[in-house]
């Protein structure tokens, strides 16, 4: 069994407070500021917090947060979950993730990622159109700043860079990670620059994803790159009972899938979608040892090395999202640990 | 079976997923990315494997059946003559987040598989696999007769060429649900009750039966009343 990291992933949904108010978004950021704090001191590897430009959401500028974590907590690694590269300057990106690796003393890492969500690109005047070659070339234009070499690169989606030596310089280089949906060239793509995967995987059976395990390591077998080992996020809550932590996440969750479910074309969630997800998907919702044996079962089935939790949905109380993150650094984490230690080892075995 | 050969057009998370169907069907499956089939042979060895990658042209040539699982904003690029005399499955669906905003493809007074149908006045176009999201159409096939089988609707102007198309859903482990002629296919576009549905034969018909007195329908009802 590979050592496994576990974090903690947020978009700074906003909370709803001990009235059951929804809180500002300026509150809602400094709540993230308590949690990551609370997140470190559990002894959780990583917390990341990614880019959206909705109004459920108060993060939009994952690296300003991440610059506010940085000085006030000590080991937890710092991410975005994700960084929109395709709307976004990889100079820029770089440096913003540069100055928090400084800050937080080399413990910032990126997740690059085309995004589920698409309002960057008329925010900052980008066409959907161009969607496939702004991220092609960025993340090419981003692997080429990661030597923090000076960089020569022209394309068509920024202006051309002749010798250009980019600050500040990192102590250790900067962690760089690829968020993928579930494209299959996305995989490829991933392996192609080296990168470790980060697997979205927000619905369905997560076992229906070991292909793309797969092929990420043949294709870094291919491209002869590395294949590290491969993460996940999915999203979850813990609480004191399975009954209490489905009564208490449910309604929360499904204003948030319903308002997003109605821009896609998707007709309101039933709670009977929501008990099978919860059942044999991808959310892990329930008491610490229902989230701990189920977590256990998709690590070692997929064979992944490190586990995120996206532990905000919706306006939940500022009380229940503490507990969650409490449980699941006291409670999950040892158990999934231990759980994976009695486990046989797994079938797939990872190269790197 | 006698539908020998599908050819698949797009390589993403729907085309793959049907890939596999097919494969376990025991169909021949062709499929056809953007450009070099080189760029999908090792993505269908390891998640579609028994696919044959394939250009569009000679896949299309091939097959029996073809099926559209491309973004449809890319619809232009499928090679119209080629699919002269076909049976094209359209799977496809207006996803804005995808293909932009799109006035044509959000036209109430047209579904988009009768776009599709334009664009191919040569072919046969059958709307299936549409409405049912790609990770349900992975764990959903059962043998006929299960109880949890699952239903794909349907439509389609040509009786001949849905009968075809049934018969595949069925052997492909669903149960195909008639959902009327191309123009009613809007009941399974996004914004229907149908979209997304991972549902039984009975459930899916009485959302179909339904759907003119949802919101959706009557939105459909009142656009389609105006030229």
């Amino acid at each position: 069994m590979i050592n496994v990291d576990f974090g903690l992933d947020t978009f700074g949904d906003v909370p709803s407070d001990e009235t059951g108010a929804p809180v500002s978004h300026a509150r809602s950021i400094r709540q993230l500021v308590d949690e990551a704090v609370m997140a470190d001191e559990l002894g959780v590897d990583v917390f990341t917090v990614g880019e959206h430009h909705r109004p459920e959401y108060s993060v939009s500028s994952p690296e300003t947060v991440l610059a506010g974590l940085a000085t006030v907590t000590r080991r937890i690694r710092l991410g975005s979950g994700v960084t929109v590269l395709s709307s976004d300057d990889p100079v820029r990106v770089f440096q913003r993730f540069a100055t928090v690796d400084a800050l937080s003393g080399g413990r910032a890492e990126v997740i690059l990622g085309r995004g589920s969500f698409t309002e960057s690109f008329p925010l900052f005047g980008y066409d959907m159109a161009d969607y496939e070659i702004l991220f092609e070339e960025k993340i090419e234009l981003f692997s080429r700043l990661l030597t923090e070499a000076p960089v020569n690169w022209s394309g068509t989606t920024r202006a051309p860079l002749t010798d250009a030596d980019v600050f500040p310089k990192t102590e250790r280089g900067l962690s760089t990670w690829v968020g993928v949906g579930g494209s299959p060239q996305s995989v490829v793509r991933t392996a192609k620059y080296g990168f470790p995967l980060m697997l979205a995987i927000i619905g369905g059976q997560p076992q229906r994803f070991a292909p793309y395990l797969d092929l990420y390591r043949r294709a870094a077998d291919e491209f002869d790159t590395t294949a590290h080992p491969v993460g996940m996020h999915s999203p979850g809550f813990v609480a004191d009972t399975d009954e209490e932590a489905l009564e208490a996440w449910y309604p929360h969750f499904k204003v948030v899938r319903d308002r997003i479910g109605a821009l896609r074309g998707w007709p309101p969630v039933t709670r009977g979608e929501f008990d099978r997800e919860v059942k044999s998907g991808s959310m892990y919702v329930g008491s610490a040892e229902t989230v701990a044996q189920k977590m256990a079962r998709t690590i070692h089935d997929l064979d992944v090395g490190r586990f995120d939790m996206i532990y905000t949905s919706g306006t939940q109380s500022i009380k229940d999202r503490l507990r969650s993150i409490e449980l699941y650094g006291t409670t999950v984490i040892p158990r999934v640990r231990e759980l994976l230690a009695e486990m046989p080892a797994s079938i797939g075995v990872v190269t790197a | 079976m006698t539908t020998a050969t599908i050819a698949i057009l797009g390589a993403g998370k729907l085309g793959t997923v049907l890939a596999r169907l097919a494969v376990a069907a025991g169909h021949r499956v062709l499929v056809a990315g953007s450009g070099d089939p080189e760029r999908i042979r090792l993505i269908l060895a390891v998640v579609s494997p028994g696919a044959e990658p394939a250009r569009a042209a000679d896949a299309v040539d091939a097959a029996d059946v073809v099926i559209l699982a491309l973004p449809l904003g890319r619809l232009g690029t499928v090679p119209a003559a080629a699919l002269t005399g076909k049976v094209v499955i359209d799977a496809m669906n207006y996803w804005w987040e995808v293909d932009g905003t799109r006035d044509d493809l959000g036209d109430l007074h047209t579904s988009t598989s009768e776009l599709v149908q334009r664009h191919l006045p040569d072919s046969v176009v059958v709307k299936a696999f549409n409405h049912m999201g790609y990770h349900d159409l992975d764990e959903g096939p059962r043998l006929e007769g299960a109880t949890d089988r699952k239903a794909i609707a349907v439509a389609g102007d040509d009786p001949l060429a849905v009968a075809t198309v049934s018969a595949l859903v069925d052997a492909w482990g669903f149960d195909p649900v008639r959902a009327g002629s191309l123009r009613d296919s809007i009941e399974l576009e996004p914004h229907a009750e149908t979209f997304g549905a991972n549902v039984s034969a009975a459930v899916l018909e009485e959302m179909l039966e339904r759907f003119p007195r949802t919101r959706r329908g009557l939105e459909v009802t009142l656009a389609r009343s105006r030229p």
